[in-house]
């Protein structure tokens, strides 16, 4: 009867101390990403490049893809390119991919910035924001390291510094 | 039409007032002696007035309503007045039910002042604004005017209790607390004075100031400015104000205020030297001959009455319309949050009644801060705090 | 463990104040006390038992003194939240650190560091209402079974004592007392109550389900908190913006790619003067006062795959207006009509010769999609060379621009002409023209604009709102049991030349004695005494 009541008070108790918990662990959690995290599959896209190229993420299952979203007035995206350039010219053929996402501006202003810039790896354009949006990117830049499976193995907001942390990622998701 | 509406509001008005010296009557004649005849016509009379004030004011609403084609209850105005004309809806029915006529002394005061009081506010008809254009504006609002209501009722007979209780042989704690919530109600009256007098003479001054977002703005005083805005300039009007308020409060709400606080301690003051005691010490013979448990029971069943019609107009009906103007049922505006804490304070009212035995006195304390809060949101919460119901404002 | 057996045989469980069967006092004090009936006198189990930290716990919770603590505490915490305005209702623009310290001085710097900006969502505060919500279940558990119990095996016949210490209690002396019982059980049943009788006791009783009230609110309160709870999980929640220019499709956020919007036209609409002679007065002094705000749009469900930024096949589901209280629903989710902006869609400029001030052909540029080049015929055309939607200045003086969104376009147009074929430069912005090389011989005059309305719609997706009815219909019903209807009882004995009469009801004294009185009429039973008002009335 004792042990009865004990045993009672306690699932009960437990019970709520662990809703309660939950329920405060996910409001705080809820600040968070509202995009895949590390170690979710990234969501497929297909779109077009500078060249009218059509790109699906999908596609490049087997190796290893660096999507970085992007935009002109946005001054560390444009510091990062030259390293990001670098790398693609270097990863290139050891199966490292690098997909440079603008989130959308015009056709003029992406034409002109590419004039001014010699930039090798495709650069497309997510006019409607999907992709942007599947992705959950807020600041920028921002960039996801894909492996050759498809899952997401690194999320980096804010902009690649130098060299080895440029290369650094390339190493990572290389197949 | 409106120019009916207009004046069946003043003759329900005028009979309500009237009303109150018989009410008096009605409860003197009751402490000489029970039982006589020639005493029960004078609460006869004054539930005739009071049942006559009452068609009045419903006339009022109707014609108004037909005017306007919508439930006259979408500005300050309109809702002081039905919340009046419920309270007496409420009173009449809890003299049905318990044949006080102290309790018509008590709440026909605080009728003709809310009446007055509305009469402050524009009593223009105003077109509905899109999220006010749908039938859950009357739905909600009627519902919770009328909750309300009942809970006055809780308070008035809490103060009957409460004048009848404290003791005035002395100065102490609970009479200065009851002081002060006389005091309150006659600084309505006060702000009422000041406000008709100074409309009377048609004052006003004007300032300029730049606002917290960089945008210019003009102010317009009607009261002349004892404490002016934050860094603004007089432009027209002829006094230079003594002090200025500091950013974060409203200058001229916080005016008002001090004017109407200071009409209010003059009169406080005056009634003092004539009365020559506590105001409390003056009403408590005439709450001799009434039944403390009477009170005591009018104003707990009021609540348990009350409570359940206030959280399904003010939190239910809310929340239904919430969720369809707004998207969500809860979003912790200032005014939803203000009836929350109603709720919760009526709740914990409950409580402690119910299990910790706080009858009497006590209870009364509570129903009058309970009715002190729903005052507050009222008057305080649309005009002072800004939310999403200040529309409902002026 | 002791068990207490009554003289009436009954046995009850440790810690009765009053039998549970024949409402003795077990006790041993006689005193009259008005509490004791609260609970039929039942053992609280919590105050009984008190060992383990479980136990204490428990404890804690069930009592209804921290359950009152913790609504006072909600309450004054909620109205401190008040003082200023929280974080969502302060301009988004602005960093809310700034903001506080700026407009409200120190105050304003304690209330962000105190976190009162975002109080309602703070951990603490859900802290607060979820003890409130774990009170209310040990609460209800820990009375609600007691009392069950002792309202169950409530017995007809009770202790002398019980009766003596009612509130209501009376003795009538006389003959003939049987044609009273009679009469007054009659008249007990025209009243509706229940009548039980055991020898020459007799228990009527009404309303007993209102007991049940409060323990049915609580649980509607429980269900409500629950729902709450699960808003938190993902899922069960959507709550999105969807700002639509009009003419766009869209996706619309939130649904997965499923689903597509298109704004076709927004409408706002004012009050008339003329619309309406009520109105008059209002509107001649406020100006303006909005009528509608109304945006026509079109749904449409995606067929296929969902793969963002490829092709999109559409089926139109829908065309609906969308206006504030008359959202758009569709599968779980609903779009509601929140708020619109009017934003710079298209400029248009002339090309001119600045001596003949000839207008040699206009260029209307779309700002969302600017062409690269416009031929105007004759042999002259503009060039695009560079576009800024939201010009500024960066620090070393360069133009630049500082977002995507048309807020303050600026060109750089090269205009080209039979005289110029190498084209001359200007730069454009609003109001403001600057010839970087030099005097030119033509000049692209502003002639302009184009506006469109921006619709802001929210959408929400919200799977927890049957619980939140639910549990506010339960409230509701819980609340009218307890507050509308009384539990009374009345038990009569009779013995040699006397009728006993004890009367309890749990609220509604003054009903309650004007129902005995029209019971107890022509019965020749004495109306019972309340003791309240022979005791005096110091409480």
């Amino acid at each position: 009867m004792k042990k009865k009541r004990l045993l009672i008070r306690a699932s009960v108790l437990t019970i709520l101390a662990a809703s309660v918990i939950m329920t405060i662990y996910a409001n705080l959690a809820e600040g968070g990403r509202s995009g895949p995290e590390t170690g979710d599959k990234a969501p497929d896209f297909i779109l077009t490049d500078q060249n009218g190229q059509r790109h699906r993420l999908s596609e490049y299952k087997g190796q290893g893809v660096l999507v970085n979203f992007w935009a002109t007035y946005c001054e560390p995206c444009k510091e990062e390119m030259p390293l990001l350039e670098e790398q693609y010219r270097k990863y290139k053929n050891e199966g490292v991919h690098i997909l440079a996402v603008n989130i959308g501006e015009t056709d003029v202003v992406l034409n002109r910035f590419l004039e001014r810039h010699e930039l090798s790896f495709p650069v497309l354009n997510d006019r409607n924001q999907e992709v942007v949006d599947a992705f959950g990117v807020n600041p920028l830049p921002a960039t996801f390291l894909i492996d050759k499976e498809g899952t997401i193995t690194g999320i980096h907001e804010g902009p690649i510094l130098n060299e080895k942390m440029a290369a650094e990622m390339m190493e990572k998701i290389k197949p | 039409m409106i120019e009916l509406s207009e004046n069946l509001l003043m003759i329900a008005f005028i009979v309500y007032l009237a009303a109150i010296p018989f009410f008096g009557g009605a409860i003197r004649q009751k402490n000489i002696s029970k039982g006589k005849k020639s005493l029960k016509s004078w609460v006869t009379v004054a539930m005739i007035m009071t049942v006559a004030g009452f068609a009045a004011h419903l006339g009022y609403f109707i014609t108004r309503w037909l005017a306007a084609g919508f439930a006259p209850v979408s500005n300050l105005f309109e809702f002081i007045t039905f919340f009046g004309w419920c309270i007496v809806a409420a009173f009449i029915l809890i003299f049905y039910l318990y044949k006080t006529p102290a309790l018509g002394l008590a709440v026909m005061p605080v009728v003709v002042i809310l009446l007055a009081y509305a009469g402050m506010f524009s009593g223009d008809i105003t077109p509905l604004i899109p999220p006010l254009q749908t039938h859950w504006l009357q739905i909600h609002v009627i519902t919770t005017a009328l909750g309300q209501a009942i809970l006055a009722i809780s308070f008035a007979s809490a103060l009957i209790l409460l004048i009848k209780k404290v003791d005035q042989t002395k100065r102490n704690i609970s009479n200065i607390c009851l002081e002060a919530i006389l005091f309150f109600i006659i600084s309505v009256i006060g702000f009422i004075f000041v406000t008709v007098a100074f409309n009377a003479l048609d004052y006003s001054a004007s300032f300029q100031r730049t606002n917290q977002f960089g945008a210019k703005e003009t102010i317009e005083y009607k009261m002349p400015p004892v404490i002016g805005p934050n860094e603004g300039k007089l432009t027209a009007g002829q006094f230079e104000p003594i002090l200025e308020a500091p950013a974060i409060i409203d200058a001229k709400k916080l005016n008002t205020v001090i004017w109407s606080f200071s009409a209010g301690i003059i009169l406080y003051i005056l009634m003092r030297i004539i009365l020559r005691k506590r105001i409390g010490a003056a009403l408590k013979p005439l709450t001799g001959g009434i039944n403390e448990e009477l009170v005591d029971e009018i104003s707990y069943r009021s609540v348990l009455i009350g409570f359940p019609i206030f959280t399904l107009g003010a939190l239910v009906f809310g929340m239904i319309w919430a969720q369809i103007a707004w998207s969500r049922f809860w979003g912790w505006d200032p005014k939803e949050v203000w009836a929350l804490i109603t709720w919760l304070f009526y709740a914990a009212f409950l409580h402690l009644r119910l299990s910790r035995g706080w009858h009497g006195e006590r209870s009364a304390w509570l129903a009058v801060i309970g009715f002190g809060i729903i005052m507050f949101n009222l008057v305080a919460v649309n005009l002072v705090i800004k939310g999403l119901h200040s529309y409902a404002g002026l | 463990m002791n068990e207490i057996k009554c003289e009436c045989g009954h046995v009850n469980p440790f810690g009765t104040i009053l039998c549970e069967s024949c409402g003795k006092s077990l006790s041993g004090t006689e005193e009259w006390k008005p509490s004791d009936m609260r609970y039929e006198g039942s053992a609280r189990r919590s105050q009984t038992y008190n060992r383990t930290i479980v136990d204490k716990i428990w404890n804690f919770f069930s009592s209804v003194k921290v359950a009152i603590w913790l609504l006072v505490i909600t309450l004054i915490v909620s109205a401190a939240g008040t003082i200023l305005p929280q974080k969502m209702y302060i301009p988004p623009s602005v960093s809310p650190e700034t903001f506080y310290g700026e407009n409200y001085g120190w105050f304003g710097k304690v209330y962000y560091a105190l976190g009162l900006h975002e109080l309602y969502s703070q951990w603490w505060y859900m802290l607060l209402l979820a003890s409130i919500g774990v009170s209310l279940c040990i609460c209800s558990l820990d009375r609600a079974v007691p009392l069950y119990r002792a309202l169950k095996s409530q017995g007809v016949r009770r202790h002398e004592s019980f009766l003596k210490r009612q509130r209501l209690f009376g003795v009538t002396k006389g003959e003939n007392l049987e044609e009273a019982v009679v009469k007054l059980k009659e008249n007990l049943l025209k009243k509706r109550y229940r009548i039980r009788e055991e020898g020459n006791a007799i228990l009527a009783e009404k309303g007993r389900f209102s007991r049940w009230g409060p323990y049915v609110n609580h649980v509607g309160l429980i269900i409500f908190l629950f729902g709450a709870m699960l808003r938190f999980f993902p899922g069960m929640y959507v709550d999105e913006v969807l700002a639509i220019k009009e003419g766009e499709r869209k996706e619309i956020p939130g649904t997965g790619g499923k689903y597509f919007l298109e704004n076709k036209q927004f409408i706002h609409e004012v009050y008339d003067k003329n619309e309406h002679e009520a109105f008059a007065a209002a509107l001649e002094k406020k100006g303006q006062i909005d009528k509608n705000f109304q945006t026509d749009v079109v749904l449409y469900k995606r067929s296929g795959d969902t793969v963002p930024g490829g092709e999109v096949k559409l089926k139109k589901e829908k065309e609906e207006s969308i206006r504030v209280n008359e959202p758009l629903k569709f599968d779980d989710y609903a779009l509601y009509q929140m708020d619109f902006r009017p934003i710079l869609t298209g400029m248009s400029f002339l090309l001119i010769d600045k001596e003949t001030d000839e207008e040699l052909g206009e260029v209307r540029i779309d700002l969302d999609n600017p062409e690269s080049r416009y031929d105007l015929g004759n042999g002259y055309a503009v060039e695009i060379l560079d576009y800024f939607p939201d010009f500024d200045l960066n620090e070393e003086g360069l133009p630049v621009t500082r977002s995507k969104a048309p807020h303050n376009p600026a060109f750089v147009f090269e205009m080209k002409a039979p005289d110029r074929p190498d084209g001359e430069i200007s730069f454009v912005a609003v109001q403001q023209t600057m010839e970087p090389y030099g005097n030119n011989k033509y000049k692209m005059q502003f002639s302009g604009i184009e506006t469109k309305n921006v619709s802001v719609l929210t959408v929400r997706k919200d799977l927890t709102l049957w619980i939140f009815a639910l549990g506010g219909l339960v409230f509701l019903v819980g609340l009218a049991l307890g507050s509308y209807w009384n539990h009374r009882r009345i038990w009569i004995q009779k013995r040699e030349q006397e009728i006993w009469l004890a009367a309890h009801t749990n609220k509604n004294w003054f009903g309650f004695k004007r129902e005995l009185k029209a019971v107890l009429a022509g019965t020749g039973i004495n109306e019972p005494q309340d003791r309240h008002e022979t005791k005096g009335e110091s409480r």
